[in-house]
């Protein structure tokens, strides 16, 4: 922990100077910690100089910041128009009921993120699913437990290295 | 002239940092409103230009040189060759303007609006703290709201009301963002913010906190800029009937200086009409068995404070500048933004707490009284002493220095609730000895009264005899930060004062950066106590008002008071003199640090949060 | 360090004969260049694999030295990547898969064609070889879209080759207000969607009082279904800069910023390295071909708001704070980033800017309509055969455009309604089809221009859960500011969830075109002022199929889930 947010000090000692420069922080910050928790946003709001209700604003108006903990992988079903009239909320439904989540929840096992996006820019391979940085074009809802079961087995190939979120994940900052 | 040409400092008294910058408004324009021609300063708003020819446009979320974003969409306009139609309160005028303000699309529009937000909103304006004095439902009556078309999801969250000072109800909340507005440009307190978008877009502090929880000063500003019941005083009147109908208790009431100025408003009374008879009279009515005044426990601050000055330019009792501690907002804002001042703050309790705390000793031995029979109930204009009568070091193990705080609006529901027609009441008089007050802890209630009646009172300590002049013009009006130099001691002082915390800040800041002052007092609301939180909304009365430029006329009418008292000095006040002699002794004595002085603890800007300060 | 115009035309006589090859218009002998596909489309499917083992063939071939393998922008041909085009032949391949490099690479010492790889007409099933030989590129007129496809994107040098940075090393021996003319005079009008002519907006700017001043390029690109911008970002970043920069002459800026969507990675990438290319080579920053002119170009993301596309919402953003827009006036170019000046324009009207500059505002005027010059980039996607991006010349219609280049519907099925200018636009049924692509001509018809996204609807959508899907886009994305937008966007969603349930009354059509009428009248920005439109156009064009799901509690289209019963005729 000690070591991500001395990674953050990094992030603001190049960035935190600059007027206007809030959203590439908090976009390094999810980076670094995967979410941006009350405590990080409160450790920039003291960093920065600039009011917690401020920055939580922020953070609550973007759509790509999360201040919750993710799934390892956050599948993104785009909802935009080509991929909607290509079917893709049936895709959406699909996942739903597979996972047993709904938008923007998390499987127990904190491996997947349920999310609708919109238009991701590939609207000519709608519709169009993305699980973290793969993009998965013209799929059908039959395709849904596949794709899936990859991620599953490539899971439980590297199970021993991978240590799911913390229900609440202390993100304490270092003490100063 | 006591002291060499006092310097003055004119500076706005909001920060006036508009969210859509206008031209500068100068140049003269000529334009039409109605087919009527006007003339105007370019740049105004339509809005403003239409209200000086007559013409009310409605607004919501309209607070001039404080909000103005154009948000609520209630106050649209049809301008000639605009396709769409346009918010009054931002259109800026020009030359050749022609503007249409009721017709029939105009009026369609406003409704549609008004019954947009009605339809996410608790309407229950009957059992409603508002009702009556609420903008949206002031609205809703003159666009004659007659259905609610629209059905669907509304708003739900719980009421927040765990603080002791503001409840809030986001069920009524428009996010009109005046609040914001008002938190963050004028008081720089930045508590609140709009959170989440569009239909769950929330006004709200940082992850929806309670005002407890965040680094709140608890002035009450929010709760007057709000238009309706979505931000409201913690009201304790029930408490109050209780204590009074108990023949177990002694219920003792004191009203701050304030009090006397603002409270007729209420009742119909022009700004700034002075009402202390029908004032006390209300007071012995609803049943209190004394009725004092907070401006005799002014005047013993004056005598501690201008005592602590002096001691500490002497090079005693701590760092100057001495800062004023009389505003328990202002000094809540200190705790959490300015740590550092903490040693200069004066350790003087506000004049309240001085009043519980002598009322629960020195007048419960003269009244042969268990103190712990006696209930202090305290007439403020301020929710922030709600919270200071809760902090644990305002009182003994035994009691509380002040039980109950009441704003004026609450004051004056009670005396509806009794029936009471105010405006017929004889004028009577507070009862003594801790009603009778000099004019200088009269002026308390306006910013600069708190300096001015301290150096009156320095002034003739270090000169031994009477000053000449007492009225201090210099430290009157509502400039943002007033400075001036004074002679005491043989040396010059600098003087400052500033009202509403961001132009503390200003003064802060600079003290930060090494300017020297002696003396400052600091009021956290924009005009003093004037101002306060607790005093009467205009609301749906008087849009012109909302401006909050009536806080000049309030104190207009406690320098008249001043004017009118045989008894213009603190310490020629009587019953302060006898106080010292038969139980105090001195200013500072032993006595008077135990009960008229405290202490301040650091709180830092994110309470709840392991973060080390803003570098 | 380019310092002069001469260092400019020396780099481009180096490049240039690998561009004319590709242009067909040089014979390197035996030299073969493998242009693969590297925009978003075909990166997902699979075109950076394809690309690493097509380099392999070639090393394991020894051809390193005969066959250059080229990333390139997007073909707009998307849907069949990863798209593969092999010059100096010019043959077109579609859907190359890894497996497919071997093949590929053997086959160019042999010429030999590979059949299954080429581009089938569904149609006539005819199987073209070239690019120029697709009716789909045929029909086109790329200005915009000019370098997408042809030049690395991620080599400046192969820009300059193709005339990059010759605009902008004019421009500054002229005057700005000259320049300025020259934009006018050609009648560019904004690309971003409300179509304000640019050289008017330019004018303004340079008159207002202010300093400093700003050009910012709105990449956010937020209308769904649309990927014009992002095919430009990432095929031809530079003629983005090169616009930025004379506009930046033009207007008196000396900073720009690209505010770009965090979703398009592979844009945001292509535009760093542009900048920083062009930093190096002297295009960006202090005394710009020994002009004294100085101009620097940042990039600013955006994380996830489609109302940040709205201009004052944008530059709220690039503040670094919620980006919910402002009434105006003032507008941008009297009070913009942080109060100063600010020019706002779309990618595409900055990628027009230099070829206009270049080939004089006469030449770009010929194309198009009496009000609507040049020419327009679309993307065309929902039923239709050719998903894909294209350029046409303004008032081509819209039969062309989905019949003809789009190759119609596929399956057989029929057209039902083709919506324009996203969650702003509207959508116009068959009769309309012939109405000329063309700002006013669409407005006319109850839609807009917008940004270029066309999405084609066939028989088996339903056009009330069209208008439902968009206002739920529009109620989703809604700053939440002002009323009208904030209320009423939800209240027309509800409206129309009612109906499409089946629980719609005849009270509720009316209160829907009502209501639909108050928000755009009272909304304090474009996107609640145009978010009714879907509304507003399926009630003007298939009000029968509101009227059946009201009526008959029937969905025509028998896609809402509880209204698939036909109802019983009496
Ligand atoms: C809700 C909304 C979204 C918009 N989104 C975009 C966008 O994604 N890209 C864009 O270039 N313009 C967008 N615009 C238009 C811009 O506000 C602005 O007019 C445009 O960027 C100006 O550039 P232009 O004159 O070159 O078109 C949007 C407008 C609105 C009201
Ligand atoms: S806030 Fe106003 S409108 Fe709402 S319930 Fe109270 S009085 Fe009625
Ligand atoms: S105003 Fe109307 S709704 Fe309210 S209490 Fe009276 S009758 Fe009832
Ligand atoms: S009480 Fe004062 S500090 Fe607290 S939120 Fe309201 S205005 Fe801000
Ligand atoms: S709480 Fe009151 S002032 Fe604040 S946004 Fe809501 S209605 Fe407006
Ligand atoms: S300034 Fe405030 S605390 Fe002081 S006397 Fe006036 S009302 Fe009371
Ligand atoms: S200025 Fe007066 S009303 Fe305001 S917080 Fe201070 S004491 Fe209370
Ligand atoms: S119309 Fe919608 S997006 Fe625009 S300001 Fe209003 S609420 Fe925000
Ligand atoms: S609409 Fe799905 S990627 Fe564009
Ligand atoms: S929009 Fe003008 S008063 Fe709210
Ligand atoms: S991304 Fe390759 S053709 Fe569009």
């Amino acid at each position: 922990m000690l070591d991500k947010y001395s990674r953050l000090d990094k992030v603001i000692k190049v960035h935190g100077r600059q007027p206007g420069q809030l959203i590439r922080i908090l976009h390094q910050a999810q980076e670094i910690f995967g979410y941006l928790s009350p405590e990080v946003q409160a450790y920039l709001a003291a960093k920065l100089n600039i009011p917690l209700a401020e920055i939580a604003g922020v953070v609550s108006f973007y759509s790509l910041f999360n201040s919750e903990p993710r799934g390892k992988y956050t599948i993104s079903v785009c909802l935009g128009t080509a991929c909607y009239v290509k079917g893709s909320q049936e895709i959406f439904q699909a996942l739903k009921n597979e996972l047993d989540l709904d938008d923007d929840d998390t499987t127990p096992d904190g491996l997947f993120t349920l999310r609708s996006t919109r238009c991701m820019g590939a609207c000519g391979l709608a519709p169009v699913v993305a699980i973290n940085d793969d993009i998965y074009g013209q799929v059908k809802a039959g395709d849904v437990a596949g794709i899936l079961s990859r991620y599953q087995a490539k899971e439980l190939a590297d199970d021993h290295e991978y240590q799911r979120p913390a229900e609440h994940p202390a993100t304490a900052p270092p003490p100063h | 002239m006591p002291a060499d040409k006092l310097i003055f400092d004119p500076v706005s008294p909001v920060s006036q940092e508009d969210e859509a910058p206008h031209p500068v408004a100068r140049k003269k324009v000529r334009f039409w409103i109605d087919g009527r021609e006007v003339v105007a300063e370019e740049g105004i708003s339509v809005l403003e230009a239409a209200h000086r020819v007559g013409i009310e446009i409605p607004s919501l979320c309209y607070l001039k040189n404080i909000n103005e974003i154009g948000a609520c969409r209630v106050c649209l306009v049809e301008i000639e060759g605009a396709r769409n139609l346009q918010a009054a309160c931002v259109y800026p005028v020009s030359a050749g303007l022609k503007v249409r303000t009721s017709t029939p699309r105009v009026l369609r529009a406003r409704r549609t609006v008004v019954e947009l937000l009605l339809s996410d909103h608790h309407r229950e304006c009957t059992n409603c703290i508002r009702n009556l004095n609420c903008e949206l439902q002031h609205l809703a009556d003159t666009l004659g709201i007659r259905n609610i078309r629209f059905t669907g999801e509304t708003s739900n969250y719980p009421i927040f009301n765990k603080n002791p000072f503001i409840v809030r109800d986001y069920n009524k909340c428009i996010k009109c963002r005046r609040c914001e507005a008002i938190c963050s440009k004028v008081q720089e307190v930045h508590v609140y913010s709009a959170q989440n978008r569009g239909f769950d877009t929330v006004i709200a502090p940082a992850f929806m906190k309670d005002l407890a929880e965040v680094a709140c000063i608890t002035c009450g500003q929010c709760v007057i800029a709000c238009p309706t019941a979505s931000l409201v005083e913690k009201e304790c009147i029930d408490e109050v009937w209780q204590a009074l109908a108990d023949p177990d208790k002694y219920v003792v009431v004191q009203t701050a200086p304030s009090i006397q100025v603002t409270l007729g408003e209420v009742f119909g009374l022009p700004v700034g009409t002075v009402v202390t008879g029908k004032l006390v009279a209300s007071l012995r009515r609803l049943g209190f068995d004394r009725v004092f005044a907070t401006d005799f426990t002014a005047d013993l601050t004056i005598m501690e404070e201008a005592h602590e000055l002096l001691e500490r330019l002497d090079g005693r009792g701590g760092p100057l500048p001495l800062l004023s501690s009389c505003s328990p907002g202002w000094i809540k804002f200190c705790e959490h933004f300015y740590p550092e001042f903490i040693p200069n703050l004066s350790t003087c309790k506000s004049p309240h707490e001085m009043f519980g705390a002598i009322t629960k000793t020195y007048f419960a031995q003269k009244e042969g009284l268990d103190p712990k029979k006696i209930v202090v109930v305290a007439v403020m204009p301020c929710t922030a002493k709600k919270f200071e009568a809760s902090r644990p070091e305002m009182g003994s193990g035994d009691w509380k220095d002040v039980d109950f705080v009441l704003t004026t609006r609450e004051l004056a529901r009670m005396i509806r609730q009794a029936g009471l027609n105010f405006r017929q009441l004889p004028d009577e008089e507070y009862d003594t000895p801790l009603g009778i007050a000099s004019g200088a802890g009269t002026i308390f209630g306006a910013t600069g009264g708190v300096v001015e009646a301290a150096v009156r009172t320095a002034y003739a300590i270090t000169h031994g005899r009477e000053m000449g002049v007492i009225d201090f013009e210099e430290f009157r009006g509502i400039s943002g930060v007033k400075e001036a130099w004074v002679e005491l001691k043989g040396r010059r002082i600098k003087v400052a004062i500033a009202h509403g915390t961001g132009n503390a800040r200003k003064v802060l800041d600079r003290m930060k950066a090494g300017e020297q002052f002696d003396y400052v007092e600091i009021m956290a609301c924009p005009g003093g106590c004037v101002g306060g939180g607790g005093q009467p909304i205009f609301g749906s009365r008087d849009h012109k008002e909302i401006s909050l430029d009536y806080r000049h006329n309030r104190a207009d009418a406690l320098y008249r008071i001043d004017y009118s008292r045989r008894i213009r000095l603190s310490h020629e006040n009587p019953a302060v003199q006898k106080i010292y002699a038969e139980f105090l002794g001195a200013p500072l004595s032993e006595t008077a640090n135990k009960l008229l002085h405290t202490h301040y603890t650091p709180r830092g800007p994110l309470p709840g949060y392991a973060v080390n300060p803003v570098q | 360090m380019i310092t002069s115009t001469s260092d400019l035309l020396n780099i481009q006589q180096q490049h240039l004969p690998l561009i004319e090859a590709r242009l067909g218009r040089e014979e390197a002998a035996g030299e073969h260049q493998i242009l693969v596909c590297a925009g978003t489309g075909c990166s997902s499917s699979g075109s950076h694999g394809l690309r690493e083992e097509l380099k392999k063939q070639v090393e394991a071939h020894q051809l390193q030295e005969k066959v250059k393998i080229i990333k390139t922008g997007c073909f707009g041909f998307c849907k069949l990547g990863p798209i593969a085009v092999v010059y100096p032949e010019g043959i077109f391949y579609c859907r190359v898969r890894k497996e497919d490099a071997a093949a590929l690479v053997k086959g160019l010492a042999s010429g030999q064609v590979i059949t299954r790889l080429l581009y089938r007409d569904p149609a006539t099933g005819h199987q073209p070889r070239r690019m120029e030989e697709i009716h789909f590129f045929q029909a086109q007129h790329r200005i915009a879209l000019r370098n997408c496809g042809l030049i690395n994107p991620e080599d400046i040098n192969e820009y300059i080759a193709r005339d990059g940075y010759q605009a902008l090393a004019e421009a500054l021996t002229r005057r700005p207000e000259e320049i300025i003319a020259a934009i006018s005079a050609s009648g560019l009008r904004g690309r971003g969607g409300a179509g304000f002519p640019t050289g008017r907006k330019w004018e303004l700017m340079a008159a207002a009082p202010g300093r400093p001043r700003y050009v910012v390029c709105n990449a956010d690109e937020g209308d769904p279904g649309a990927f014009m911008d992002r095919s430009i970002l990432e095929g031809d970043p530079h003629s983005v800069l090169e616009g930025m920069a004379i506009a930046g002459y033009a207007t008196g800026a000396r900073q720009g910023y690209v505010y770009v969507r965090a979703e398009y990675p592979i844009a945001v990438d292509r535009l760093e390295r542009a900048i920083r290319q062009a930093r190096r080579a002297g295009l960006l920053g202090d005394n710009i071909f020994g002009t004294g002119f100085s101009f620097n170009i940042e990039i600013r993301l955006g994380a996830g708001a489609f109302v940040c596309g709205e201009e004052t919402a944008l530059l709220r953003s690039i503040e670094g704070r919620r980006g919910e827009p402002r009434p105006r006036p003032p507008y941008p170019a009297q009070a913009g980033l942080w109060g100063k000046p600010t020019v706002v324009n779309n990618v595409e009207t900055l990628a027009n800017v230099p070829v206009i500059i270049r080939k004089g505002a006469e030449w770009y005027a010929s194309f198009g309509t009496k009000g609507s010059k040049g020419t327009k980039v679309f993307s065309l996607a929902g039923s239709i055969n050719n998903t894909g991006l294209i350029e046409v010349p303004m008032g081509t219609t819209l039969r062309e455009i989905i019949f003809g280049i789009g190759g119609g519907i596929p399956g057989g099925k029929k057209f039902k309604a083709v919506q324009t200018g996203g969650p702003s636009g509207g959508c116009l049924p068959e009769e309309m089809l012939d109405t000329p692509v063309d700002y006013e001509a669409l407005t006319a018809a109850g839609s807009i221009m917008g940004s270029g996204g066309l999405i084609v609807m066939d028989e088996s959508d339903c056009m009330v859960d069209i208008a439902r899907f968009y206002l739920e886009f529009s109620q989703d994305e809604s700053c939440g500011r002002c009323t009208p937008c904030r209320v009423g966007t939800k209240r027309l969603l509800e409206i129309l969830k009612r109906i499409t349930s089946g629980e719609g009354t005849m009270d509720d059509l009316k209160l829907l075109e009502d209501l639909s009428h108050d928000v755009k009248e009272a909304s304090l920005c474009g996107l609640g002022q145009t978010a009714p439109n879907p509304i507003l156009s399926t009630l003007r064009y298939f009000r029968h199929e509101y009227e059946a799901h009201v009526r008959d509690k029937y969905c025509p289209a028998g896609v809402c889930r509880n209204l698939t019963r036909r109802p019983v005729l009496h």
